[in-house]
């Protein structure tokens, strides 16, 4: 294997301390996590080096297509009057699938529409770049086309720097922020990351279908800027996972995320679930037309608060992706915001350990208790129960039909029998799907517990 | 009757997706050690499509289009079947819709 890659096997590069550095700090990935923890450092001042394998920032990257964004309230005030939107999502729903049928809760907000907004659609290779001319424009060096491929260790195991896949790449720092996403080979090397990483992955896979704008609005029931973003559960086979459908400007982005075990398992291919979601009956007339503009696929880390490498070591920080910290429980997928939140906390961390001229992981601590201030930590922490009960059996083969079954005794109209009572019909469902009504009460409690 | 998976072939649905292409390959498969697995994780998981059953037991593999996703080596539980790393800067996949 060649010493000048980036992958599972590659090691760390024992160096004797440096006299002194190129750079106060370098980030890796400028992803929302690498851009906003180098905004964050150089505006403190510092000298930082922001790498990027792509040609540029977000060449790389696949998401399903929302940004939440009022994080960036305090990274970059009047966001939204700059941010590369496609559309700001004005209505959400969540459906479940059941054979040909479905039901759908649906919420709208004609508010989200205007400042200070909710959600928007953003392409990533639009959203992420714009976040990485910010750092720019602060003082942070982007250095695109470039791949890290290891990291630069004394022999007590400090980080001091990174190794390119550059001529002569090898660069020094005091601190290295790893914000290279799912795969983060760094936090590998560094030994945080381990385990059995396939069993809480999830492969995301997205077709955007080009659409005229006038339709999309008539399709989705929305005007101007407004837009909509679906999640769905029961539209994945045999395959636990989800679904999503959002609305851009143009196009529409559809995709599911398949739990990698279970992918294997079942011996089908991805795009071939996906072609069944399109050609289901509540979907097919959404998206009926569509050009594929391009097919992507990138990986999600969907274990959660309970699989979290810890975050940092001598000389190093993890944040956003490659620390795990993306929530997708159900109606949640969201990442981009806890990759900003987390960014924002591991930039201002490193720069208050370097102002303090301390770098190890005792100097690095502050990091996490930010982090546990705000909504990144706090959320994953109670949420933490989430990831398990989304990718459940009974949430995923059992309940889409229950509540399908259910819904369709309530709205079917089949006098002259007498219709029974609520509770009646779903004690029915409940058992045709055989899930036992003591189950589905403990579920529901967890979900309270977990959710409420 | 129209394959109902089918929209579009394979090869058209690719064509949307941009590629630098590396002339050295950043994944390398070592087919020997294919020949004795019995799950076949990544002929149906890679998203890309790039793991093609021989007739002979082996395994056929192409980087050029590749994802760079980390699927394959993630699912995969033979050792030594997959070399994975991520292409030379600046090459490799470029997403645009991303
Ligand atoms: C299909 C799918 C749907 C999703 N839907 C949503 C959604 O709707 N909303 C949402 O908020 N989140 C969503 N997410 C999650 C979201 O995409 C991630 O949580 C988020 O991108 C994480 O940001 P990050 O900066 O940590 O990592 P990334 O965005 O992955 O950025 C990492 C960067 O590091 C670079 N890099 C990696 N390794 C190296 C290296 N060795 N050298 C140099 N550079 C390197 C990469 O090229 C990349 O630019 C989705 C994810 C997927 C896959
Ligand atoms: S790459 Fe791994 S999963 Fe695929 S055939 Fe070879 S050994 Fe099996
Ligand atoms: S990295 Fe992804 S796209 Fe590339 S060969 Fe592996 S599974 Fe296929």
């Amino acid at each position: 294997m060649s010493d000048r890659g980036a992958g599972p096997s590659t090691a760390a590069v024992p160096i004797p301390r440096p006299q002194r550095y190129d750079f106060d700090a370098i980030v890796v990935g400028a992803g929302p996590a690498g851009s906003a923890a180098a905004l964050e450092l150089a505006r403190a001042g510092r000298s930082v080096a922001l790498l990027e394998r792509g040609p540029f920032p977000g060449s790389k990257n696949v998401y399903g297509g929302v940004v939440y964004g009022r994080v960036l309230d305090g990274l970059i005030p009047g966001w939204q009057q700059e941010m590369p939107v496609q559309r700001w999502v004005t209505r959400r729903q969540t459906m479940v699938l059941s054979g040909a049928r479905s039901l759908t809760v649906d919420f709208r907000n004609e508010n989200w529409g205007r400042a200070p907004h909710n959600g928007a659609t953003t392409h990533r290779a639009e959203f992420d770049p714009w976040l990485a001319e910010h750092a720019q424009r602060a003082g942070a060096v982007l250095v695109p086309s470039t791949v890290v491929v290891a990291l630069l260790r004394t022999a007590d195991g400090a980080v001091h720097g990174v190794r390119t896949d550059r001529p002569d790449g090898d660069l020094t720092a005091r601190v290295v922020l790893a914000c290279d996403g799912v795969n983060s080979f760094l936090a590998k090397q560094a030994g945080l990351l381990g385990g059995d990483q396939a069993s809480h992955t999830t492969l995301g896979v997205k077709e955007t279908l080009a659409l005229p704008r006038g339709v999309i609005d008539e399709r989705f029931g929305v005007t101007g800027s407004g837009g909509v973003d679906v999640e769905m559960l029961g539209c994945t086979g045999k395959v636990p996972g989800g679904g999503f459908l959002y609305t851009n400007a143009e196009s529409v982005s559809i995709g599911l995320v398949l739990g990698l075990r279970g992918l294997a398992r079942a011996k089908v291919r991805p795009e071939h679930l996906l072609a069944e979601l399109k050609r289901h009956p509540s979907i097919a007339p959404l998206v009926r037309g569509g050009e594929l503009v391009e097919y992507s696929a990138h990986l999600i880390p969907e274990g959660g608060y309970r699989t979290m490498p810890p975050l940092i070591a001598d000389g190093l920080l993890l944040a956003g992706d490659a620390a795990g910290m993306c929530l997708a429980a159900g109606i949640w997928l969201e990442g981009v915001n806890f990759a900003l939140g987390s960014g924002m906390c591991a930039g201002r961390a490193a720069a208050t350990a370097l102002a303090t001229g301390d770098t190890s992981a005792a100097g690095l601590a502050g990091y996490r208790s930010a982090l546990r201030s705000s909504f990144v930590l706090a959320d994953h922490e109670r949420l933490r129960d989430a990831p398990g009960l989304v990718l459940s059996e009974r949430m995923q083969q059992r309940y889409p039909g229950l509540l399908c079954d259910f819904a369709e005794s309530v709205f079917a109209v089949d006098n002259p029998r007498p219709k029974p009572g609520f509770r009646a019909l779903l004690r029915r469902a409940a058992k045709r799907n055989g899930v036992r009504m003591r189950d589905l009460a403990k579920d529901a409690l967890t979900g309270l517990r977990t959710f409420g | 009757m129209v394959d109902p998976y089918h929209d579009i072939s394979f090869e058209e649905r690719m064509s949307h997706v941009d590629f630098r292409v590396s002339g050295k390959p950043h994944i390398a498969v070592d087919t020997e050690v294919c020949r004795s697995c019995t799950t076949r994780a990544c002929v149906t998981a890679c998203p890309a499509n790039l793991f093609v059953p021989t007739d002979d037991g082996g395994i056929l593999f192409n980087y050029e289009q590749c994802f760079e996703c980390g699927t394959c080596y993630q699912v995969c539980d033979e050792s030594g079947a997959i070399t994975w790393e991520y292409p030379a800067g600046g090459h490799g996949v470029v997403f645009r819709k991303g």
